[in-house]
């Protein structure tokens, strides 16, 4: 292990800008730490270390020319739903194993462009499906914190590559809590985006009108430079807005970064309510409390609506997940399946070979929940289901807005849990749903949120456990949550703990 | 339980994705229990309630009608399961 592997994208920026390293080096210590726990972490599907080397030397030309960008010369780890051109790209699918891309998704050109070093795709749960990172095709990956535990899902290849000093960050993409969770569970920081803030075009469609790619860091400054990078409008994609990446900045070091006074902060009660952990509400509470003494003034609120919201995500990412995920056929690409027998194969035609595709390509959530957005969408059952679930979208937005009118930004546990042990959860979907009941009216209503470590709990049966706060705020209030982050990063030690790997 | 075997294989036949067997009843059963949890619901009074379709804030965005270079063919078929020269070559569509 070298100190390298748990730098900031700050402080690699800075050793690298100073010739003190080269991103060759840092590339190199990257792979050697990789090589040593990757056994017994799986944070990665594919690993391209040839292409991560020629990239880092080309990084190390850009540096010597003067033509640094932030993001330059820094290893990288990108989640496996994403578009990489000539890197096989299996959204941790059966369907998708041998699939290699043409073009890259605009979120990984962008960073490409700025001479970023990929050091490989990361596990996920298939097609971002899941909460545990088990969904995987593949194999489950482990919390670098106890690898009995889950890291969470469905970027949990993500976040845990940047807690166990693999990657000195990664891309994640969220839908309901997929960033923001696994970074919670790990103990690293991530934020989900406003809706159309960042492009997704290449991103493999699981929900269209929820899904933002995100960045998984050390630090919430790493969280502002990578979102700084991917930011801002992309013709590519129609939901794409309008507006150019505004650049993200954050005081430095040594500069009066704890100042929150005239920061108003909101409590939403129905966060804290039943299957909350009482040692992750322990620790939310205490970091009220530092950001009371920062200056924010606090106090409770309410989104009357909050219950209604895991039944609304679970009709409306299904219903959307159902027709984006019909272009699985096994014709244009992809698995096809070819088990039939010499006679079979013969009488068996279109349709027969599309139903076996599907049957034998995806897993079994993801078969359950292409069937249950079917059945919301079917005949008989829209009205009762995926209108009804559309009115409740409306009346969680609505809540959300009101309280914006008084508060500038929320804070709530990321998850009800800290991670929990593998298998635990598998066999029965609704409780894996419930572990993001505070992630997903965040998607339902395309604000950003931001998960930040914020203590730990630990137990008789495991070791200490990463706790996750999440702020959420208002579209387009990036800005601000990235401002309360840092100031409450600053004035705390919980993102700098390593775990005992 | 509000999904039965013959409701699940209507769903299955929709969806084009070929259970059989024992896997019927096991998704009848797992369905059922989520679709329970939708009934919460059914409380709420959204009579006059406009649906959202997206939280994003744009409307019909169109982009000019230009001409621009496409992807070429072989890239295009690169990953095809089974192509035939610029094709893609697919089972027999009609029934007999």
């Amino acid at each position: 292990m070298s100190e390298y592997n748990w730098l900031t994208i700050q402080e690699a920026r800075a050793l690298l800008a100073r010739r003190e390293v080269s991103s060759v080096e840092l590339t190199r210590a990257a792979l050697e730490r990789i090589e040593a726990v990757e056994d017994s972490v799986r944070s990665f599907i594919t690993l391209t270390p040839d292409l991560a080397m020629a990239q880092a030397e080309a990084a190390d030309r850009m540096l010597a020319d003067g033509n640094a960008f932030p993001l330059t010369g820094i290893p990288v780890q990108v989640k496996d739903v994403m578009c990489t051109e000539g890197v096989r790209t299996t959204c941790a699918s059966r369907m998708l194993a041998d699939y290699v891309p043409v073009y890259n998704a605009t979120a990984v050109e962008r960073l490409l462009r700025q001479g970023a070093v990929m050091l490989g795709k990361g596990n996920m749960d298939e097609f971002a499906m899941g909460s545990s990172c088990e969904n995987s095709a593949f194999h489950p990956t482990r919390n670098p914190w106890d690898a009995a535990r889950v890291p969470g899902g469905s970027s949990g290849g993500a976040a845990a590559s940047v807690a166990a000093g693999e990657a000195v960050y990664a891309l994640g993409s969220d839908t309901g809590g997929s960033v923001r969770q696994p970074a919670a569970l790990c103990g690293v920081t991530g934020l989900k985006p406003s809706y159309g803030l960042v492009s997704r075009y290449g991103l493999v469609a699981y929900a269209s009108s929820l899904d933002q790619i995100g960045p998984i860091g050390r630090s919430v400054a790493d969280c502002a430079l990578t979102l700084s990078a991917i930011a801002g409008h992309d013709p590519r994609d129609a939901t794409s807005l309008p507006l150019k990446s505004p650049g993200y900045s954050l005081p430095g070091a040594g500069a009066d970064n704890g100042d929150l006074r005239g920061l108003r902060l909101g409590v939403p009660q129905e966060y804290f309510a039943e299957g909350l952990e009482d040692g992750v509400r322990q620790a939310v509470e205490q970091a009220l409390a530092t950001l009371e003494a920062l200056g924010a003034s606090v106090r409770e609120v309410s989104l009357p609506s909050t219950k209604y919201a895991l039944a609304c995500y679970y009709i409306i990412a299904p219903s959307e997940c159902s027709a984006n995920l019909a272009r699985y056929d096994g014709v244009k690409y992809g698995y096809s399946y070819d088990g039939y027998s010499y006679d079979e194969k013969a009488a068996a035609g279109m349709w027969d070979a599309m139903e076996q595709t599907r049957r034998h390509g995806f897993g079994p959530e993801v078969t359950r929940r292409i069937m249950l957005g079917t059945f919301a969408l079917s005949a008989g059952y829209y009205d009762a289901y995926y209108l009804k679930a559309q009115q409740a979208r409306t009346l969680i937005r609505q809540d959300f807005a009101a309280v914006f009118e008084t508060v500038d930004a929320l804070v709530t546990p990321t998850s009800p849990v800290v991670a929990f042990p593998i298998g635990e959860k598998t066999g029965d979907p609704v409780q894996m749903y419930l572990i993001d009941v505070c992630t997903l009216p965040v998607n339902i209503a395309g604000l950003p949120g931001l998960s930040v470590p914020c203590g730990f709990v630990s137990g008789d049966s495991h070791p200490p456990l990463p706790v996750g706060m999440q702020l959420i705020g208002p579209h387009l209030s990036e800005q601000t949550l990235l401002r309360i982050g840092h100031a409450y990063e600053q004035a705390t030690e919980w993102h700098k703990q390593r775990p005992p790997l | 339980m509000p999904l039965d075997r013959d409701q699940v294989i209507h769903i299955a036949a929709l969806a084009r994705i070929g259970i059989s067997g024992a896997e019927i009843d096991a998704y009848a059963g797992q369905l059922s229990g989520i679709i329970d949890q939708f009934e919460v619901l059914n409380e709420l009074d959204t009579t006059g309630v406009e649906p959202t379709g997206h939280a994003g804030e744009l409307r019909a965005v169109m982009r000019d009608d230009t001409p621009a270079e496409s992807l070429p063919p072989d890239d295009a078929l690169s990953n095809a399961p089974r192509r035939e020269g610029q094709f893609f070559r697919v089972k027999a569509v009609l029934d007999e």
